[in-house]
């Protein structure tokens, strides 16, 4: 680092020996073509070892599943025929009297309106059957995260298993849960509600966990002097006082489940508001899908305030409801109301208002027309950035800068121009001590230049893994060796590069849009008190809905996918960058200003250093978000790991589908990895320097 | 001492904490290192252990009020949860009641603690999800005692701390004089033959403080429990101890009555502590005076009113101010046992003289 001597440093020596790697490859890649890229005939079966598992399997607990199946279909059904029995005003009532009692007037309001919209959306009847699903799977979810959660906090066993567990159950892409489910259980809402459950416990899990730790060590011990048995001091004394905290994880479990739900409305067959979006938004009927889109939207809102607010303090109750006697009277009023629509002809009189479908059709025609007519812009946005920032990331400015497009050729001798440039500018940094710099624009003008997907696996994984290393340690750039050699070995790297790319290339967009919005957020109140609001409702939308709008305007297609997975990256981007830059103490704003800071050195050397541990959580999540939307993504044409999930689900390939999954899971933790033990660092030396 | 007058007896008691220092030690012959404690603690602090209590060798009084004081990780915490079992010992002996409490099994314990045990904490340890009643009556609902008589044993308990009224307010509503008098309630609410408070007051106010001990004083006279108390404040210790250990990484120091530690601190260490103390209100007239036997208190002429030897240095002083002259002291049961000069007892004054 303090000298220009490579040899004196290793860092820099093992960077200038994959730069030289790179250099030499494409002199011997004719003679040795697996350099670039890995040979099928090389690719481990795996996933054939899988499936021939999986058959065996499927077959031995088929009467454990089969049980399972019924222990699950029965109480399903049995709710979803309620809420289909019960007439609309009545759950309506229900739910606003529940909004009521969690957080007032204000609340009940929004959600009275926000259910009659439902109802006379026309969507009343799919909505109840994916409230039927996630009716099911929430307790059932709550029960199987409190059972583990509590595990992991006081056995061995479960303190050395759960949490690596949970890291990969978060990073795995839902899709991937299917697959396997599809096969053991067969085609059925079952499968969407066993997966729902599965893949909504994690919060749980972490929130009761995070709840025992952090019950004070006084508590447990007053509880056990007074010789409690270890049954009485969990169930009077720590899950009691760990309640807070458990509550905030039944929000984000309900959230999950509900999220998942919508998306394991793909298998179909359940006639479910997820299948209504997807059904009509294959047949492009968007009017259509996007009423049913803010259905969603509407029901995940709902959700998600009726359960914060009763997860925050007592004190936002509404004193009326907390009465029991009034608890009584509502819900005798509930009763009678019932009884009185199922007694008179009312009850035939309450349906869907004629005028919703009117409503569609206008929507969907004008939406066309606005479509068609805005067709030449939208067409001239897609294609610039397709042309001039996609293309050139995935193959290379080599293939990608064509007479058509680019309006010239990319000769030999721009080429070496090209080359020449390259080199200078590293050997210039290089002299003046900015080795990382340099090293940085010879790997990245090299990735331009061949494209992420057409360059040497020997080089993108090396300099992946030495990446890793360098910034996450030894233990991280093991762990990304062996990722990334598991994804080589079981034929998934041209599939995983179609991924990174696309992952990379929208966070890089979602990163920059986020982090701008966060700075101006952090430096008025005003911008922050209407972007905060915005993005709390764009975090609670299911996954899914984001595909509608992009869909409308774009078609099909890696560009479509590029701005659904942007939409929905870019909120943690804002967040954290806010938050961040929020939280720097304001004294050392105040020293700053008395050493006669201007206000643009104020931010560039004082609150963006500070802040910056923050920041880098904030594009951690952003990547994670990336990639949870890149499996989705998969419906609307991308060609990378999710398509090979997707297709896996459609044929009930067990091991296709956990290969690719567990591949994608694979590169989301290497990503985690290196930026959380770099933040980590920062964090740590930003610490000390305070 | 006969046995019985003992309620719990610590032999070669020692706690290390460590995995790495454990595994290096072979934990059964630690009572035999009683001589080399500091050669232990050396090694264990090699291996990135400590030696919380090491060779730890008392006997708690039926009745008494036994004080454990030591600075911040002298190791007295650990010693009173050690005690309790709260804290499992590493090696030595444990002796409640004149049988072997270490080898009570979990159920037994659990008996223990639910008869025999209460205990106070520094912050206070409340419930946080139960009312005032409810947090008193728990050590009563865990035996599952009925509940109409649990909350009236509970009412009983809050009545005495004096927080009648505040009965169904929940500890976030309490300052902290308050949650501590409820801490106090429930640690009494079994009627417990063993009080355990650890630094009840540390978290108080010094007003609050000196108020609350005056309350646990009172009591004391009322109730008589055996009581083991941790603070880390030498005039608390002397206010309040019958006995006191002073304790200083991991090892006692030195055992004795308030007196006997003022005038004579076994090492550096504890002079330090005493040096802050004022004597004057600690030693008695008993400790100071020239013993004469009654027959010959009238040839001296020792008659009339005087001092008795439970009064401390400064009541006797402002008793002999403007009188100049030898005072006759008399003992519990008004007989003359000795004899007290003003210069004397002005000597005190003089902390130089102390102890020699």
């Amino acid at each position: 680092m303090n000298t220009g001597n490579p040899l004196n440093n290793p860092s820099l020596a093992v960077w200038l020996v994959l730069v030289g790697v790179a250099a030499l490859i494409p002199f011997v890649a004719s003679q040795w073509p697996w350099l670039i890229s890995y040979p099928i005939s090389w690719v481990v079966p795996l996933a054939d070892w899988i499936n021939a598992l999986m058959e065996n399997l499927t077959l031995a607990i088929k009467p454990v599943t089969r049980i399972i199946s019924a222990a699950l279909e029965w109480p399903m059904l049995a709710l979803r025929d309620t809420l289909q029995w019960l007439p609309w005003p009545v759950t309506v009532l229900a739910v606003v009297l529940l909004a009521l009692h969690a957080a007032g007037p204000r609340l009940a309001i929004l959600c009275c309106v926000a259910l009659l919209f439902i109802a006379v959306s026309g969507y009343w009847r799919q909505a109840m059957n994916t409230m039927a699903l996630v009716g099911i799977a929430v307790p059932l979810s709550l029960l199987i995260g409190l059972i583990v959660g509590i595990a992991a906090q006081r056995t061995r066993l479960g303190a050395r298993i759960v949490p690596p567990l949970l890291d990969l159950m978060q990073t795995m892409p839902t899709f991937a849960y299917l697959v396997p489910l599809l096969v053991i259980f067969g085609f059925g809402p079952v499968v969407g509600l066993i997966a729902s459950a599965i893949y909504a416990c994690p919060p749980m899990v972490r929130n009761v966990h995070l709840g025992l730790t952090r019950v004070p060590g006084e508590m447990i011990e007053a509880s056990r002097i007074s010789g409690s048995s270890s049954y009485q001091q969990l169930f009077w004394v720590e899950l009691p006082a760990a309640m807070a905290q458990i509550r905030v994880g039944i929000n984000q479990t309900i959230m999950a489940a509900l999220s998942m739900v919508i998306i394991a409305s793909v298998i179909g067959g359940f006639d479910d508001i997820g299948w209504e979006v997807l059904n009509t938004m294959r047949k492009a009927r968007f009017g259509e899908s996007l009423l049913a889109g803010s259905v969603i939207v509407l029901i995940a809102v709902v959700m998600d305030r009726i359960s914060s607010a009763y997860a925050t303090s007592a004190t936002t109750r509404w004193q009326p409801l907390t009465r029991r006697r009034n608890q009584w009277v509502a819900l005798g009023l509930l009763v009678a109301l019932t009884l009185l629509f199922k007694m008179t002809p009312f009850d035939t009189a309450i349906v869907t208002p004629d005028w919703t479908r009117t409503v569609t059709q206008f929507l969907d025609t004008r939406l066309e027309n606005a479509v068609i007519s805005m067709g030449d812009q939208l067409t001239a946005i897609k294609n610039n950035i397709f042309f001039y920032y996609l293309l050139p990331v995935r193959i290379g400015f080599t293939q990608a800068i064509l007479p058509f497009t680019w309006g010239f050729e990319f000769t030999g001798n721009m080429q070496l121009v090209y080359k020449v440039t390259v080199l200078a500018l590293a050997v210039v940094l290089l002299l003046r001590q900015r080795w990382r710099l340099a090293v940085a624009a010879l790997m990245v003008s090299y990735l331009l230049f061949y494209g992420l997907t057409a360059s040497s696996w020997v080089v993108v994984g090396g300099a992946i893994t030495v990446l890793a290393w360098q910034l996450g340690g030894a233990r991280v750039g093991l762990f990304a060796l062996c990722s990334l050699l598991f994804i080589l070995v079981t034929g998934m790297w041209e599939r995983a590069m179609l991924s990174l790319y696309l992952c990379g290339a929208a966070t890089i967009i979602a990163f920059s849009i986020g982090s701008v919005l966060g700075v101006w957020a952090s430096a008025s109140d005003r911008v922050s008190s209407v972007i905060r609001p915005v993005s709390d409702t764009f975090q609670t939308i299911p996954l899914f809905v984001f595909l509608i709008p992009v869909l409308m305007f774009f078609q099909v297609g890696e560009f479509t996918a590029l701005l659904a997975i942007v939409a929905y990256a870019f909120v943690p981007a804002v967040r954290y960058t806010e938050s961040g830059l929020r939280q720097v103490s304001p004294q050392l704003v105040e020293v700053a200003v008395e050493q006669g800071c201007t206000p643009w050195q104020l931010f560039w050397q004082v609150r963006l250093p500070l802040a910056m541990p923050s920041i880098l959580v904030g594009l951690n999540q952003t990547i994670m978000y990336a990639f949870a939307m890149l499996v989705i993504a998969a419906l609307v044409g991308t060609t990378g790991l999710g398509q090979q999930i997707f297709l896996a689900l459609s044929a009930a390939d067990t091991g296709l589908g956990v290969i690719a999954g567990l591949s994608m899971a694979l590169l989301a933790m290497i990503a985690d990895r290196i930026l959380q033990s770099y933040a980590n660092k920062r964090f740590k030396r930003a610490t000390v320097t305070e | 001492m006969s046995s019985s007058e003992i309620t719990l007896s610590c032999r070669q008691l020692w706690k290390v904490y460590g995995d790495e220092a454990l595994k290096r030690f072979d934990t059964r012959a630690l009572p035999e290192a009683a001589e080399r404690v500091d050669e232990v603690a050396t090694s264990v602090s090699a291996a990135g252990g400590i030696v919380a209590c090491g060779d730890i060798n008392l006997d708690i009084k039926r009745g008494e009020f036994f004080v454990l004081m030591g600075l911040s990780g002298s190791g007295k915490s650990t010693l009173m949860r050690c005690m309790s079992r709260l804290t499992e010992p590493t090696a030595g002996q444990l002796t409640l009641d004149g049988k072997d409490f270490l080898s009570a099994s979990t159920r037994q314990l659990r008996d223990i603690r639910r008869t025999k045990m209460g205990m106070v904490f520094q912050h206070f340890g409340l419930f946080p999800h139960m009312s005032v009643l409810d947090n008193v009556a728990f050590p009563l609902r865990v035996q599952n005692i009925p509940e109409k008589d649990r909350l009236d044993k509970a009412r009983e308990m809050i009545q005495l701390v004096g927080l009648e009224g505040r009965e169904d307010a929940f500890p976030d509503q309490l300052s902290g004089g308050q949650k501590q008098r409820v801490g106090i309630a429930r640690s009494l609410a079994v009627d417990p033959e063993l009080w355990f408070l650890d630094e009840p007051f540390s978290a108080l106010d010094p007003l609050i403080r000196w108020q609350m001990q005056s309350e646990l004083l009172r009591l004391q006279t009322r109730f008589k429990k055996t009581i083991v108390f941790v603070t880390h404040d030498f005039m608390e210790a002397v206010r309040l101890a019958d006995r006191i250990a002073i304790m200083k990484d991991g090892r006692v120091v030195q055992i004795g009555t308030p007196e006997e530690i003022v005038l004579a601190p076994a090492d550096a260490y504890v002079a330090e502590f005493v040096k802050e103390a004022p004597r004057t209100r600690i030693i008695k007239v008993k400790q100071l005076m020239e013993a004469v036997s009654p027959k010959d208190t009238s040839a001296a002429g020792l008659t009339g009113e005087g001092v008795t030897t439970d009064m401390t240095l400064e009541e006797a002083l402002s008793w002999s101010a403007g009188r100049g002259q030898s005072l006759p002291v008399h003992d519990s049961e008004g007989r003359t046992v000795g004899v007290i000069t003003p210069e004397r007892l002005a000597s005190v004054l003089n902390s130089q003289q102390l102890g020699q």
